[in-house]
C-alpha cells in the first residue's frame, strides 16, 4: 500500500515500500501479501493456521459490520489487523480498534484502511491504530499533522487508560 | 458556576486553532464540502437557508454574566444584533460568514465558551433543569456530573462518529424541567436512604419522525458508575446502531428494534467489562468539580418584606409577573426568576437581541451573583434573586421587554427556526407563533386558560419538540403550500406523552383562530382547576375535533 504512515518508536513515519495489498474482492491483483476480508481469510487459511501452529501468510481487515471478537482466537497467527472505514463517518472502526487494543489483547500492527483522512488520525491514534493507510488522492505528508491532534483528552482511551481525572490527581 | 483550569483552556483554545486550519483548507479547497462538513458540524456549524448558522455550547444552560456579554458582541459584530435561544440551552446565530467563525470562536474561548459538538453525530450538549442548584424541589444539585460528562464525552475519540446525534440529560428535582424522557440517554438523579447518589437510567427517547419516549434500562445505579454505564450504552449503539437510512439511525430505532430487555443485556454484557475500572468515577473528582457549583453565600433576608409586599399589593401587573415568572428557591427569601423572550409578535420565540443579553447580564450582576440560566422554553433564568430586590429588576426587565407575565402559558411558544432560516423546513414556524400570540394577548385571557404549553416544528425533524406540547402545531407540505398539522394532549416531564393527531391540516391564516377554538372547548369542558392537558386527557379528542371541524367539511 502507498500513502501509509506508521508509528514508530521515532514518531511517525511515512513508509513507501509497504508489500500489503488490500484484496477485499480477492480479486485484486497482488505481488505481495494479501489483506483479505474475514470471510475469506478463514476459508483460505490451513488447519495449522486455523489451530495456531503456524503464523499465516495473509492479515485480515474488519469491515465495520464484523465482530472485533471473532479475530480472538487467531491473535498468534495475524501478522496485521486491517479495519476498514469504508466512509470516514462510519465510526465502528473506532470501537473495533479500542476493543482490539484493550480487550482481546491485539499487540501487533492495526492499519486504519480505506477514507482514511487527516482530520481523523488523532482520534484513530487514540482508538489504538498505529498505521494509517491514508486515502490516496490525499497527501500522507499533511496527514502527519492531523496526528497530534489535541494535548488535552478528558477521557480515555487505548493509549492512555486513565481519564483525565485519575492523571490529574496523581500529579499532585 | 464551573470555572475553567487550565486543561479546559488548553482544549478550547486548541480546538479554535484546529478549526481555523480546516476553515481554511476548505476555503482553499483542500478540503471537499464533503469532508469539511462533518467537522463544521461539530463546530456548531451549520449552513442554512441564507447563510451559516453557528451554534453555540451553553453546557447545561449556565452562563455568567460576562459569558452572556460575550455572546451580546457576537450578535452585534458579527451577526444581525440578536440570537437564538434553544430548547437544549444553547444558543444560536443565523447570519454567520465562515471566514469569520475562526475570530467568533476565539472571542468565545476568552470567556470559556465554545462551539463543540453543538452538532453532527456525537454526543451533544447536556442538558438539565434551568433551576438546578437552586428549585425547591430538587434532591441533589445534578451539574456536577453533568459537568463531569460534558468533560468525559467532549473529542471522547470513540464516539465522534455514532450513527447519528446522540443526547443526554439529567434532572433530580420532583418535577421534571428537562424533557428527559425525550433525550437518547436522560438521568434521574436521586438520593438513597444512606444518601448515595443513584441513578435511574433512561435509553431510546427523541422525538423527530418516529417519536418515542425513553425507557428505563437501569434503575438505581450508583454515581460511581456513570461514566462506565454511558459508555457501555454508546459502544452497543456505536457498533449496532443502523447507519443504512439516516432517519433509522437513532439509537431509539435500535432499542424498540431489538427490545428493551435485550438491548438492556447488551449494555450489561459490555458494562460488565469496563465496570470497576479507571472510567469509574472517584469522590475526589466528584468534589473538585461540585466546589465549583457551591451556592453564593446568600445575605439573609428578613422573613417579612413589608415592602416587597405592599408593591405586590399596589401593582397588579408586578404581582401577576410574581406569580408566574417566579419559582421557589431552596432559599428563604429568594427566588429564581424566569425573563420571558416571548413578548408577543414583536420578537420570535426564543430571539434575544443584544441590548437585551447585555441588559440581562447587568440584572445578573446587580440582582443575580452574576449568574443566568437558558430555559429548556427558551427563556431566560435569573437563579437567584432576593424578594426585596424583584420589584426593581422587574420595572428594569419590562423596560427591555423581558417582563412578558406568561410563563407556562399559550403563548409561551416554543418554536424552532422553521422555514425562515431553516433549508429543511416545510413550513414557517415563527409567523404562526406570532399570530398565536397576538390572537392570545389578552393577558386575562391568557391567565384563565392556565398552564397551556404550545410547540410549534417547521417539520418532522421536531426541533420544536411539537409531539411533547400540550398543543402541538407541525409544518407540513401540501404541494408546495405550507400547512399546519395540530396534535393535542402531548406533554413534557415524568408523565411525558406525545399528543395525538386531531385531523387534516389547516392553513397558517386558519391556526390562530383553531387554537381559539381548542382554548374554547377546554373552557366549557374544564372541571375545577383541571389544567388543559388533564381535559383532554379525561373527555379525548371528540369534543375538540367536533368544534375544529363542524359537519366534516372536506378540506384540501
Ligand atoms: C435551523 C437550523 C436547524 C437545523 C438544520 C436542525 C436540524 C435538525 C434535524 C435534522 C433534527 C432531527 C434529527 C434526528 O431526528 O435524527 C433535529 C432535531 C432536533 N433539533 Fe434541530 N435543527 C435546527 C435548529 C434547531 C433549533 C433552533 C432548536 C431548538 C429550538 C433545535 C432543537 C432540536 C432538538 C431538541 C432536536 C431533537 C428532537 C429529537 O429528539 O428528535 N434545532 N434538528
Ligand atoms: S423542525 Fe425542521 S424546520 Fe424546524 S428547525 Fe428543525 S429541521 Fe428546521
Amino acid at each position: 500500500m502507498n500513502n501509509l504512515i506508521r508509528l514508530t518508536e521515532h514518531g511517525p513515519e511515512r513508509v513507501n515500500e509497504d508489500l500489503w495489498t488490500l484484496a477485499l474482492t480477492g480479486e485484486e491483483p497482488a505481488d505481495g501479501p494479501r489483506i483479505l476480508s474475514l470471510t475469506a481469510w478463514l476459508q483460505c487459511q490451513p488447519e495449522s493456521v486455523l489451530s495456531g501452529q503456524e503464523p499465516s501468510a495473509d492479515a485480515v481487515c474488519l469491515q465495520p459490520d464484523d465482530e472485533a471478537e471473532r479475530l480472538q482466537p487467531y491473535l498468534a497467527v495475524l501478522p496485521l489487523i486491517a479495519v476498514l472505514f469504508p466512509s470516514f463517518r462510519d465510526g465502528r472502526g473506532y470501537s473495533q480498534a479500542y476493543l482490539l487494543r484493550t480487550r482481546i489483547g491485539w499487540t501487533g500492527e492495526l492499519r486504519a484502511v480505506g477514507d482514511v483522512l487527516r482530520d481523523q488520525l488523532s482520534h484513530m491514534r487514540q482508538c489504538g491504530f498505529d498505521a494509517f493507510a491514508v486515502r490516496e488522492d490525499k497527501s500522507a505528508e499533511d496527514a502527519i499533522k492531523g496526528l497530534n491532534g489535541m494535548s488535552v483528552l478528558y477521557g480515555r482511551s487505548a493509549i492512555e487508560p486513565r481519564p483525565l481525572f485519575r492523571r490529574r490527581a496523581s500529579e499532585c | 458556576m464551573y470555572h475553567y483550569d487550565e486543561y479546559d483552556r488548553a482544549l478550547v483554545a486548541e480546538r479554535v486553532a484546529q478549526f481555523r486550519d480546516q476553515i481554511s483548507r476548505r476555503l482553499s479547497g483542500e478540503l471537499s464540502e464533503e469532508e469539511f462538513l462533518p467537522l463544521r458540524l461539530q463546530n456548531g456549524l451549520y449552513l442554512q437557508r441564507h447563510a451559516y448558522m453557528l451554534r453555540v455550547a451553553i453546557p447545561y444552560g449556565t452562563l455568567s454574566a460576562d459569558q452572556l456579554r460575550a455572546l451580546a458582541s457576537v450578535a452585534r459584530d458579527f451577526d444581525r444584533g440578536y440570537g437564538h435561544f434553544t430548547t437544549r440551552q444553547n444558543i444560536q446565530f443565523n447570519w454567520i460568514e465562515l471566514e469569520q467563525v475562526g475570530d467568533i470562536l476565539a472571542r468565545l474561548a476568552a470567556v470559556d465558551m465554545h462551539a463543540i459538538q453543538t452538532s453532527g453525530n456525537c454526543v451533544r450538549n447536556i442538558s438539565t433543569d434551568a433551576f438546578a442548584g437552586v428549585a425547591a424541589d430538587e434532591v441533589l444539585d445534578p451539574r456536577p456530573l453533568a459537568e463531569i460528562l460534558r468533560q468525559w464525552s467532549t473529542i471522547n475519540p470513540e464516539f465522534l462518529y455514532l450513527p447519528r446525534k446522540f443526547k443526554i440529560a439529567l434532572c433530580s428535582a420532583s418535577e421534571d424541567r428537562a424533557a428527559v424522557m425525550m433525550h437518547d440517554i436522560g438521568l434521574y438523579l436521586y438520593r438513597d436512604a444512606a444518601d448515595e447518589m443513584l441513578f435511574d437510567v433512561m435509553v431510546g427517547g427523541g422525538l423527530g419522525r418516529t417519536p418515542i419516549l425513553s425507557q428505563p434500562i437501569r434503575r438505581a445505579l450508583p454515581w460511581q458508575h456513570l461514566l462506565s454505564y454511558v459508555e457501555a450504552v454508546l459502544r452497543v449503539y456505536n457498533r449496532h446502531g443502523r447507519r443504512d437510512n439516516k432517519y433509522k439511525a437513532r439509537i431509539k430505532i435500535l432499542v424498540k428494534a431489538l427490545g428493551i430487555d435485550a438491548f438492556a443485556r447488551e449494555v450489561e454484557a459490555e458494562w460488565q467489562h469496563i465496570k470497576d475500572g479507571p472510567a469509574e468515577l472517584t469522590r475526589a473528582e466528584y468534589e473538585r468539580v461540585a466546589a465549583s457549583f457551591r451556592p453564593p453565600s446568600y445575605p439573609p433576608q428578613p422573613a417579612v418584606d413589608l415592602e416587597f409586599g405592599s408593591a405586590l399589593a399596589r401593582d397588579a401587573g408586578f404581582a401577576r409577573w410574581v406569580q408566574r415568572n417566579t419559582h421557589a428557591h431552596k432559599q428563604p427569601g429568594y427566588v429564581s426568576v424566569t425573563l420571558s423572550t416571548k413578548p408577543g409578535a414583536d420578537m420570535p420565540p426564543g430571539d434575544v437581541t443584544a441590548e437585551q443579553m447585555e441588559q440581562v447580564a447587568l440584572m445578573a450582576d446587580r440582582f443575580g451573583f452574576g449568574e443566568i440560566r437558558v430555559a429548556h422554553e427558551q427563556n431566560l433564568v435569573l437563579p437567584d434573586v432576593a424578594k426585596a430586590d424583584l420589584y426593581a429588576l422587574w420595572q428594569q426587565a419590562c423596560e427591555f421587554g423581558l417582563a412578558t407575565a406568561n410563563i407556562g402559558l399559550l403563548t409561551d411558544v416554543i418554536a424552532c427556526p422553521g422555514g425562515d432560516y431553516c433549508s429543511l423546513a416545510n413550513a414557517k414556524s415563527i409567523p404562526v407563533a406570532q399570530a398565536i400570540q397576538q390572537r392570545f394577548a389578552d393577558l386575562e385571557l391568557l391567565q384563565d386558560l392556565g398552564e397551556i404549553s404550545l410547540n410549534i416544528s417547521g417539520c418532522m425533524n421536531a426541533c420544536g419538540h411539537h409531539h411533547i406540547g400540550n398543543i402541538g402545531i407541525l409544518g407540513v407540505d401540501k404541494n408546495g403550500s405550507e400547512w399546519y398539522q395540530l396534535t393535542i394532549g402531548g406533554a413534557q416531564g415524568k408523565l411525558s406523552a406525545l399528543g395525538k393527531v386531531i385531523g387534516p391540516a389547516f392553513s397558517a391564516e386558519d391556526v390562530p383562530e383553531v387554537i381559539a377554538q381548542l382554548a374554547e372547548v377546554y373552557r366549557e369542558q374544564r372541571q375545577g382547576t383541571e389544567r388543559f392537558v388533564d381535559t383532554v386527557a379525561r373527555v379525548g379528542l371528540a369534543p375538540f375535533k367536533a368544534r375544529v371541524y363542524p359537519a366534516q367539511e372536506v378540506r384540501a
